[in-house]
């Protein structure tokens, strides 16, 4: 079996990451697609954001983030055979998976009913950008615990670094037993200890405003009753990042600059010893732009064109659409020249960045079978059958593709 | 929704302030930079400041990272990259003069709490910062390689975001002459950049809409990126298909021996990207209604990524003639 076969047959959790705008949703999705496939799995599918098309693909209206079900038939159609699998698909609501975690920590309602209403809770879990990172993390602790999946595998959210998902949950258990939060939280627990810290309020004060500061001593003394759950759970959440059934995916088009941050992303999984499933490059030019004797033909043909182009006006007389053509023979002859200089230039064109993208591919700090590429795609992810078509790349394995 | 912007008379780079966003991997980045070599070249004193500081528009740009004091990289043009700790530093001293910060401590400790458990804040000091450069008229242009459409809304809304949590304090009304900079047309823009292809133009239009529905942010100028040029004239496309007519290839194998196959197979290709593309410039400029439009090319070539960026401009001059400065 390929690499990503094997990998979603062994795998519990398979966590797909990569910089923005490479098509890391639809990846997902089609490893989804994939496994429920060749691994007779029950899968999910946890993402973002999906693009609307993606969402319409999958056929479902109204994602929630307990999972739907994708059609059987429709999956069975794409497939054009029988899928052993079921594929499902979540979509990730911070707001509510955070308001979730709450109703679960809280020890009472009160308390809960206040952090509900604070402000400072309010712009936390549904703005924070950090905060979604882990919410994300929080939500598949949750549902893999649940059991209901043989395979989880998880979109992760656009963020600045795609690395900022594996230090989400250590961030979160930092900032829930920093230091500050104890200082936040003097003045309303010890009036005493104020003095020493006046220097500090009085900034505060000043820049912030008192009524600011309140809310947010509110909101930290509030959830100072939920600390050690949540640390406890964080520390949980980062633990099934190490499990021996948990892989990462890592995505990426293979230009420089989302390569350079897929290749620290690898380094920062070594660094972690956590493991790389596959590195899948998507998007990415077929091989035969790097022919090189198509290389050296285009550029034969690039040089002596106008010759080529006389030599095909002369044998090609007999050509029905040169016999039947309105222009005249210089006219027709004008034409094929520029035609035949059109299709090597573009070749060439097209071969560089073929030969650049070859190049990032390289560098690469991974085994050659640990790469998965999928081309450039004629035609939008916008059905099932579509769909299929990427998984079907993906499950070929690092096979060179075609267009 | 209609859009009608257009009335607008001032060039897009007669602004001081103007945010360059899009989803990630657009090529916001080449565009910001394609722009500064523009602006600078025609006499303005321009400051690039990159927000997600990951030194990407240094290596556009031929040079060394920048940190957050700006440094000249070329005549007239400066780069910095965003850093909220240092932003804030800088704003305690200007404003709460030296002695009460180093009273303070270790100011990273105090930054870990106002960045982190304090929403809007992150925000607030990139918008503060450049807002402050504004005003101190230092640079007739700040072009800002803004994060990508998911957090540029509330960056370009923190001003109103904070001062619904802040009612009170010296932030509360430093927020005011940000948002009369902000929200001044004359002085402040968004260009927003997407490529051809289905998320980056939704996310683009979306945006589009959330800049006008949540912010007072002028809108300047939409730019659909990397559009694979057109291959062939219309007759020169029916040559080109008739050509791979079986007699025809027969012919053309003999004239051209060696596997002219793999280049027509290229062409193909290099057409049906073309055409799969398409509708979403198409989609774009229909949703982009008054708002102007550029088409920019996808750019082949080796040689430095300086040479593409210098290109890029060019064809943004060429797109844009009368467009990006008066007289």
């Amino acid at each position: 079996m390929a690499g990503v076969a094997e990998l979603l047959s062994e795998s519990q959790i398979v966590i797909v990451a990569g910089p923005g705008g490479v098509g890391k949703t639809t990846v997902a999705a089609a490893l989804g697609f994939t496994a429920a496939d060749l691994t007779g799995k029950k899968v999910l599918v946890i993402t973002v954001d999906p693009a609307k098309r993606l969402a319409d693909a999958l056929g479902l209206v109204g994602l929630t983030s307990k999972g739907s079900q994708v059609s059987a038939s429709d999956l069975d159609n794409a497939a054009g055979h029988k899928v052993a699998g079921r594929l499902f698909v979540a979509m990730l609501d911070a707001k509510a998976s955070w308001d979730e975690l709450i109703n679960r920590h809280a020890p009472d309602v009160a308390t809960r009913q206040k952090i509900l209403s604070n402000p400072i809770y309010k712009n936390i879990s549904s703005r924070f950008v950090q905060s979604h990172d882990y919410i994300a993390m929080e939500t598949l602790y949750e549902l893999y615990r649940s059991n209901q999946y043989d395979l989880i595998i998880v979109d992760t959210p656009p963020s600045r670094h795609a690395i900022d998902f594996l230090d989400a949950p250590g961030k979160m258990a930092d900032f829930f037993s920093s230091k500050l939060l104890r200082w936040l939280t003097i003045p309303a627990r010890n009036r005493l200890l104020m003095g020493v810290f006046k220097p500090f309020y009085q900034v505060a004060d000043k820049i912030l405003g008192a009524q600011f500061l309140s809310d947010v001593a509110e909101f930290f003394l509030l959830f100072e009753s939920m600390y050690p759950g949540f640390v406890e759970r964080a520390k949980s959440v980062a633990e099934i990042l190490e499990n021996h059934s948990t892989s990462f995916v890592v995505v990426s088009s293979p230009e420089s600059v989302p390569m350079k941050e897929a290749e620290y992303f690898i380094s920062a999984l070594d660094a972690r010893h956590l493991s790389l499933g596959q590195m899948v490059v998507n998007r990415a030019l077929p091989s035969y732009f790097r022919d090189p004797g198509a290389v050296l033909l285009a550029n034969k043909v690039q040089d002596d064109y106008e010759l080529f182009a006389t030599e095909f006006m002369k044998k090609g007389a007999s050509l029905e659409f040169i016999r039947t053509s309105e222009l005249s023979p210089v006219r027709m002859g004008a034409l094929a020249e520029r035609v035949f200089l059109e299709v090597a230039d573009s070749f060439l064109n097209f071969s560089s960045v073929a030969s650049e993208e070859a190049y990032e591919i390289s560098k690469l700090p991974v085994d050659e079978d640990q790469i998965t590429l999928v081309p450039h795609l004629n035609f939008d992810v916008s059905n099932l059958k579509s769909l299929g078509k990427v998984a079907g790349y993906l499950a070929m394995g690092s096979e060179s593709p075609t267009m | 929704m209609p859009r009608d912007r257009s009335s607008n008379s001032l060039g897009l780079l007669d602004r001081s302030l103007v945010f360059i966003t899009g989803k990630g991997g657009v090529g916001k980045t080449s565009v910001t930079a394609a722009l500064g070599l523009l602006a600078a070249k025609a006499g303005k004193r321009t400051l690039i400041c990159e927000v997600d500081a990951k030194g990407d528009i240094a290596r556009h740009l031929d040079c060394e990272p920048s940190g957050f004091v700006p440094t000249e990289i070329r005549e007239n043009l400066f780069l910095m990259s965003m850093n909220t700790e240092e932003a804030l530093r800088e704003y305690l001293r200007i404003y709460l003069k030296v002695p009460v910060v180093t009273k303070l401590g270790p100011l990273a400790k105090t930054f870990d709490f106002i960045a982190n458990a304090a929403p809007g804040v992150q925000e607030i000091l990139v918008v503060g910062k450049l807002c402050y450069e504004v005003r101190e008229a230092r640079y007739d242009l700040i072009l800002v390689d803004a994060t990508s459409t998911g957090h540029i809304v509330s960056q370009l809304a923190s001003p109103k975001g904070i001062s619904e949590l802040v009612r009170l304090g010296m932030v509360k009304d430093q927020v005011a002459w940000m948002e009369d900079i902000l929200y001044d047309p004359s002085q402040t823009s968004v260009i927003i950049v997407a490529t051809p292809a289905e998320t980056p133009v939704n996310e683009a239009l979306e945006l589009a809409d959330r800049i006008d529905n949540e912010t007072h942010v002028h809108l300047g100028a939409l730019i659909v990126n990397k559009v694979m040029p057109e291959l062939f004239s219309r007759s020169e496309e029916e040559f080109f298909i008739l050509l791979q007519e079986s007699k025809a290839i027969n012919v053309l194998n003999k004239v051209i021996p060696g596997g002219i196959g793999l280049l027509l197979r290229g062409s193909n290709a290099a057409l049906e990207m073309r055409r799969c593309a398409d509708p979403y410039v198409e989609r774009l400029m229909a949703g982009a209604g008054t708002v102007p439009t550029a088409l920019l090319p996808l750019m082949f070539g080796e040689g430095s990524r300086m040479k593409l960026v210098r290109d890029l401009g060019e064809a943004i001059a060429a797109e844009w003639d009368d467009f990006l400065w008066q007289g």
